[in-house]
């Protein structure tokens, strides 16, 4: 029933290199895991570490479908799973022709036409090669994930009106979280575990240098050890990837070449959400005060 | 030890060190086995990882157990014995010629931040100089090694070799300082792991993997942490905070839904040709308490309080109102020290410096404290509030003032004492514990956990 996407961790690491999605030895033996056992991946960690990215680079690199559920408060089954098509179902009961037997007018109105097919369903119809993204699980309610387990799980999906479901072809599934609350013990214990952390500050200029082309090495090193120091403070939220690589951006569309306090002071937006962070920056930094207050 | 009894004894001993692993999941780490190739050291900690860790805080005991179950090398590795010594002769100060070549390979290697040198190193200067002679029996010490390698001292010339001229002072040396800090704890972490494992070695894993390992950090007792545990506790407050908000607000919504929005289900029902198939309902009004907190700011509870009162401002969306009063054997309000936005660590340093918290001895004193509150503040507390204590109930033998704080608990909606203590300390010495316990609900409160189960029952 399943054909492994991936041959080694190697393999991984190398094809979703090749999509600039850059896994440490981590990351690729746990998505090789994932994929080799048929088991949802459940990726926890901070905002901005490329929970997400992980998934869309996995459906990059081998060519698979990507089927995405964004979860959200109050997200529910009809949402999230199928639902009938009410509307469509009305209509076709008022133009039922004369004389028609209700048993067959039945049959019909609960066939595929008046299905309307949600993420999960169509991840697992699908005969094509297909990453399932499960995003933000931790925004939905409780009564989601006790709904997911029978689909994670078995693969497979009971509609009463037509039967039980069984997915053709496995889907990579793949859940992020930002751990906002404690997902359930149930759910864990059927997926994979990777906690994705701020990466080291090698492998980040490496992410900086292949996400911003143009920019040079030297700034790039400068770059992350800063952002290495400013991880280091007590901060309120701590700089992420996405936005080293903005603040990159930044210094690369002002044309600095190097990052100094001047830079660092006029540019600290970019990376610092917070003003109660902005001020501890400055005074760890040493940065000149004037441009912040 | 077949590889079998390894994955069992492994197993074994992250329940005993309080990860709950299922059967399923050691299944499931069992034949990840099967897939991976096992000549990768990390790529077997990969697998045990993403089988059955699932929870960031229980990784580091999870990793000083996987060291110790699965170690990088056996004896000496393959590093041979270590270099014969010159027998130490005269005066203890003499610098010892293999220590300085390593601390001469270690200051390379600290500067290119070669992570496998180090390591290799870190074996050969353990096998060196991790034996502390004098013992009669051979006992292994991270502290030799660490004063042999020494790698603070390196720390002004890595300095000066990173910045290269650079003037000093600034932001570059900042950066440089960082990078060689992370690295030297890098190190000792590695000094740390190598000396348990050639522990385990003589002693038996079992044995030291009961010794070393830390309780995972939401288990942590908040009165006995040490330095470094209190930054990664006040790291962990934010997301519990957040985690504690969230669930909050969905068990308010979890209740019985809002009066029925007439208007919006019958919009919706003409698309069903006027059937209502959906019905549409008024959000509820959340309900949101206030909140007042007393808290014991003594040395002796100090970092517990700290930790809580960053807790409550951290709700404070969850409360219509926080008002905080701190006391020794004073009382004042110290609410406008935790402004939002405020960085919450100053906030704590002006609090202690600038309110007037201390009357005579500057010693704890519940009664007098309670006294001025409802003296000063008598219209703080009412129906809607929830009033919350924290602190140890050691009231230095002095007036307890009962039956006024009956009074003030009594006009709350609520009120609940919050003791850092383990419950088994209460009523020893001077702690007054249970005699508050009949006025006031006492909870033992001394990690996490139970901070955040405490709050979830709060609100």
């Amino acid at each position: 029933m399943t054909s492994s996407l991936f041959a080694s961790p190697e393999d991984v690491r190398e094809r979703l290199a090749a999509g600039d999605y850059l896994a440490d030895a981590h990351i690729a033996t746990t998505v090789f895991l994932a994929d080799a056992l048929g088991k949802p991946l459940l990726v926890e960690g901070p905002a901005g570490v490329g929970k997400t990215e992980l998934a869309k680079a996995v459906a990059a690199a081998t060519g698979a479908g990507l089927v995405r559920l964004q979860c959200y408060e109050g997200l529910d089954e009809g949402r999230a799973l199928y639902e009938w098509n009410y509307r469509k179902q009305l209509l076709r009961i008022q133009a039922t022709p004369e004389g028609q037997d209700w048993n067959e007018t039945h049959d019909d109105i609960f066939s595929d036409e008046f299905l309307l097919s949600r993420p999960l369903l169509t991840a697992i119809r699908r005969s094509e090669p297909t990453v399932l993204l499960i995003d933000e699980m931790d925004k939905t309610d409780v009564e989601v994930e006790g709904l997911l387990l029978e689909v994670l799980s078995d693969f497979q999906v009971t509609i009463p009106e037509l039967g039980t479901v069984a997915a053709e072809r496995k889907p990579f599934v793949l859940l992020t979280s930002n751990a906002t609350r404690e997902l359930s013990e149930a759910l864990k214990r059927r997926c994979l575990y990777l906690y994705l952390d701020y990466p080291t500050p090698e492998r980040e200029r490496e992410i900086v240098v292949r996400q911003v082309p143009g920019i040079n090495e030297a700034l790039a090193e400068q770059l992350v050890r800063t952002v290495a120091t400013l991880r280091a403070l007590d901060l309120k939220k701590s700089p992420s990837i996405a936005e080293t690589i903005d603040w990159a951006r930044t210094l690369l569309a002002l044309q600095a070449d190097t990052l100094d306090e001047a830079a660092i002071a006029r540019t600290l937006g970019v990376v610092l959400k917070h003003v109660s962070d902005h001020g501890r920056a400055a005074k760890e930094l040493g940065l000149p005060d004037a441009e912040l207050s | 030890m077949a590889l079998l009894d390894r994955h069992v004894g492994f197993l074994d001993a992250l329940r005993g060190a309080g990860l709950p692993v299922s059967l399923a999941e050691g299944l499931d780490a069992a034949r990840a086995l099967t897939v991976l190739d096992l000549v990768d050291r990390e790529a077997l900690r990969a697998a045990y990882a993403a089988t059955v860790v699932k929870r960031p805080s229980h990784r580091p005991p999870f990793d000083t157990l996987f060291d110790l179950w699965f170690p990088a090398a056996v004896g000496d590795g393959a590093a041979g014995p270590p270099p014969e010594r010159p027998a130490k002769t005269a005066g203890p100060r003499q610098p010892d010629p293999l220590a300085e070549a390593m601390r001469e390979r270690l200051f390379d290697l600290l500067l290119d931040g070669d992570e496998a040198g180090m390591r290799q190193l870190v074996r050969e200067a353990v096998a060196a100089f991790g034996q502390s002679p004098s013992a009669a029996r051979p006992a292994w010490s991270t502290y030799a090694v660490g004063s042999a390698l020494d790698p603070r001292t390196l720390m002004a010339g890595l300095l000066r070799a990173v910045l290269e001229g650079q003037e000093r002072g600034g932001l570059a040396e900042r950066r440089a300082r960082q990078m060689l800090e992370d690295r030297i704890a890098d190190l000792n972490e590695m000094i740390v792991s190598e000396t348990r494992r050639r522990v385990a070695e003589d002693k038996g894993t079992e044995r030291v993997a009961k010794v070393a390992v830390r309780p995972p950090l939401e288990n942590l007792d908040i009165l006995r942490a040490t330095k470094k545990d209190l930054a990664e506790l006040r790291r962990a407050v934010h997301p519990l905070a957040r985690r504690l908000a969230t669930r909050l607000a969905i068990k308010h919504k979890a209740g019985r839904r809002g009066r029925l929005d007439f208007r919006r289900t019958v919009r919706a029902s003409l698309s069903t040709g006027g059937v209502p198939v959906r019905t549409f309902h008024r959000p509820r009004r959340p309900h949101k308490p206030e909140l007042v907190v007393l808290c014991d700011v003594s040395d002796s509870v100090s970092s517990f309080a700290h930790f809580t009162l960053l807790l409550a401002y951290a709700l404070r969306e969850q409360f219509t109102k926080v008002r905080v009063f701190a006391f020794i054997d004073n009382l004042d309000e110290v609410t406008k020290y935790f402004a939002p936005g405020v960085d919450v660590g100053d906030a704590m340093k002006t609090m202690t410096s600038e309110a007037d918290l201390t009357w005579v001895s500057g010693r704890t004193n519940y009664g007098r404290a309670f006294e001025l509150f409802a003296e000063r503040y008598p219209d703080v507390v009412g129906p809607k509030t929830a009033l919350l204590i924290l602190g140890d109930a050691r009231s230095n033998y002095g007036p307890l003032a009962l039956s006024t704080l009956a009074r003030v608990a009594g006009k709350a909606r609520r009120a609940h004492w919050l003791n850092p203590e383990p419950a088994r300390d209460w009523d020893t010495g001077d702690s007054a514990s249970s005699t508050y316990d009949k006025v006031v609900p006492m909870a033992e409160c001394r990690n996490l956990a139970q901070l955040g189960q405490f709050i979830e029952d709060l609100a």
